[in-house]
């Protein structure tokens, strides 16, 4: 009887082979879904690449189309290495991308730290607090241009509230030294809510056990703090830091309209001497071959600190 | 006495609760004065916009947004005087400022160019990254892996970088300034996100629905249609509405690839000028336009943000 009803099930049940005969087989399907979408990237993203690859090694100039393009070999990489503009720009990116990293992560940890606690209403003030960071960079950070303007500005008059120091003299824009903070300030008041994010999903992803058992133990709670909860959250603290570093060291359009990588080029960082350097000065053979040195940059250090990324998560 | 109710032994203090509400209350504050003071400057007169101090009080005005859609040209009051009766109140500001209105603004098609392209590419993006994700998801994909990675990879390149190459080819191709050209640019970056977040929602889907939907005589593209796809309606939605926000907040693709008929908002806002520099009041008109939309979405997201911004890497 049993046997009987297993039977019928299994001659109910079509076989691979029968689903082939109907419509398509699955390795048809699989491919027939996925390559309109690898030929897209091969299309848009991949021969670009490859002809910005061969841009790099000849002195083509894209508002001379027509003049004779000669190859170069490595000249433009060595120019490049040499040029002490790159590195300087190279510097700027660095300083911004290590300041804007260590605020947001400082404060967005102690923001997720503080939510964490599941006050009264904190879902609200979240929400709140994560507005800045879903806005266009660029239409913002075009108006901290306006907060930033001396004297009228809201951000120079609120400075100058708290610290006496006559509006006039805030110049956050156009002052060498100001400038580069300029930029920081606003990508901090923006990028900061998204390490808070993901910093509090690593808080709350710590089971409440493991506090129970250290509470028993009579672990203080700077104890805790330190031997649980940092160690714990560490391995999407280190995401957000990824996420972020990628995001500011290809950092362009909030820049772009603040400062335009100026006074002079204190605030260029390397997007903008790419800018500058492939859609002002058209040298497009030189600027490409910068781009590549980007990618490669961006692509090895990712690489390398994805690596250190899992070694933390298997401790 | 008080009563207290039993609760965990690690929960919060109440005090700790208060402080740290306090802190957070003030943070959201501050963080959100630079939101509400684009918005109280798109409702100001030019005049009190730069106004020192900056004024916290004003008589409201719309005279931003009608310079937000309106050019004006400067006339001689005799001129002005001339001029039959003013129509509507944007007529008769401007006409106090000795200027008339000389036609609409290049505001309204650059927006309506960011609703097309947005919505253009997002439509494309969702299209192909779900038949993508489900691929990759349900069946064996030979180097999958290594095509997943090669599908995120093209997000490492800075926007510039792409953007000469990009500039070039759509130059032979002719697609330079025009919306499909933006469509397709847009398509191609949204679609990593789009294939890497799905996957993520198609995998949670328990295969033994589509299993048993076949051994009911449906076809595998039955299965997928009839049981997967609803299924799926949550994250499609979701990965939608990213891939909507970024190709609506794009600049540097659009500043570098489109100067004229395709040109989308954020490159145009920030070249909103008046008379003697920036038109701030009618700066912060467009921008308050611009950012409403985006201000609905985060809300309606706010469940499946985290995973929308690590690209699926973390879950709730």
């Amino acid at each position: 009887m049993l046997n009987r009803t297993a039977e019928n099930v299994a001659r109910a049940t079509p076989e691979p082979l029968a689903r082939k005969v109907r419509g398509i087989s699955d390795k048809g399907l699989a491919w027939l879904f996925i390559s309109p979408t690898i030929l897209l990237l091969l299309a848009i993203n991949i021969f670009p690449l490859f002809w910005a690859i061969y841009l790099s090694f000849t002195n083509f100039r894209a508002n001379r189309p027509n003049e004779v393009v000669k190859n170069l070999g490595f000249a433009n990489y060595q120019r490049i290495l040499a040029d002490q503009d790159i590195w300087i720009a190279m510097q700027t990116t660095a300083h911004f991308v290590f300041w804007t990293i260590l605020l947001q992560t400082l404060i967005g940890f102690t923001l997720a730290w503080l939510i964490d606690r599941k006050f009264r209403g904190h879902a609200f003030w979240t929400t709140i607090i994560l507005v800045p960071m879903m806005l266009s960079p660029a239409v913002v950070g075009n108006f901290w241009r306006f907060l930033y303007e001396p004297q009228i500005g809201l951000f120079a008059y609120a400075i100058s509230f708290i610290t006496r120091i006559p509006p006039t003299d805030i110049q956050m824009l156009s002052n060498v030294s100001l400038a580069p903070w300029s930029i920081i300030i606003v990508d901090t008041w923006m990028w900061t809510p998204y390490v808070m994010l993901i910093c509090l999903a690593g808080l709350r992803s710590i089971p409440e056990y493991i506090y129970e058992a250290a509470e028993v133990d009579r672990a203080s709670n700077w104890r805790q703090f330190w031997s649980i909860t940092l160690p714990m959250a560490l391995p999407f603290i280190m995401l957000a830091v990824l996420f972020r570093g990628i995001e500011n060291f290809k950092m362009f359009d909030m820049v772009n309209l603040l400062t335009g990588g100026g006074p002079g080029s204190t605030t260029e960082v390397a997007s903008i001497t790419l800018k500058r350097q492939a859609f002002e000065s058209w040298r497009t053979g030189y600027s490409s071959a910068f781009a590549i040195i980007l990618f490669v940059a961006v692509f090895g250090l990712a690489n390398i600190y994805v690596k250190a990324l899992n070694k933390v998560k298997q401790r | 006495m008080s009563l207290t109710t039993a609760h965990s032994v690690v929960a919060p203090s109440a005090n700790s609760k208060r402080i740290a509400g306090t802190i957070i209350v003030l943070y959201a504050l501050i963080s959100i004065v630079p939101l509400l003071w684009i918005f109280a400057t798109s409702f100001k007169t030019p005049p009190d916009s730069i106004a020192y101090p900056p004024k916290v009080v004003f008589q409201p005005s719309i005279e931003g947004y009608c310079n937000l859609f309106t050019t004006r040209t400067r006339q001689t009051p005799e001129y002005i005087n001339s001029l039959g009766p003013a129509t509507g109140f944007c007529d008769e500001t401007s006409r106090k400022r000795n200027m008339v209105i000389a036609g609409p603004s290049n505001f309204l098609p650059r927006f309506i160019n960011s609703l097309i392209i947005a919505f253009g590419s997002t439509f494309c993006a969702v299209f192909l990254g779900t038949l993508s994700a489900y691929g990759f998801s349900r069946f064996k994909v030979p180097l999958a892996d290594d095509l997943l990675f090669f599908i995120l990879s093209t997000r490492f390149m800075p926007p510039i970088a792409v953007a000469i190459p990009i500039y070039l080819m759509y130059r032979e191709l002719g697609l330079s300034d025009t919306a499909l050209g933006m469509i397709l640019l847009y398509t191609a970056v949204n679609v990593s996100l789009a294939v890497w977040l799905l996957k993520g929602f198609i995998d949670e889907i328990p295969r033994e629905y589509e299993e048993a939907a076949m051994i009911d005589g449906y076809t595998r593209l039955q299965a997928f249609w009839r049981t997967v796809l609803p299924q799926a309606t949550t994250g499609i939605a979701a990965t939608a509405i990213f891939c909507l926000i970024f190709a609506w907040n794009e600049y540097a693709f659009a500043a570098l690839l489109t100067s004229g008929t395709a040109q989308t908002a954020p490159p145009f806002i920030p070249t909103i000028i008046g008379e003697g520099g920036q038109d701030w009041p009618a700066v912060a008109a467009g921008t308050t336009i611009f950012l409403v939309p985006i201000l609905v979405f985060t809300i309606l997201l706010r469940k499946q943000l985290l995973r929308g911004i690590t690209f699926g890497a973390v879950r709730k």
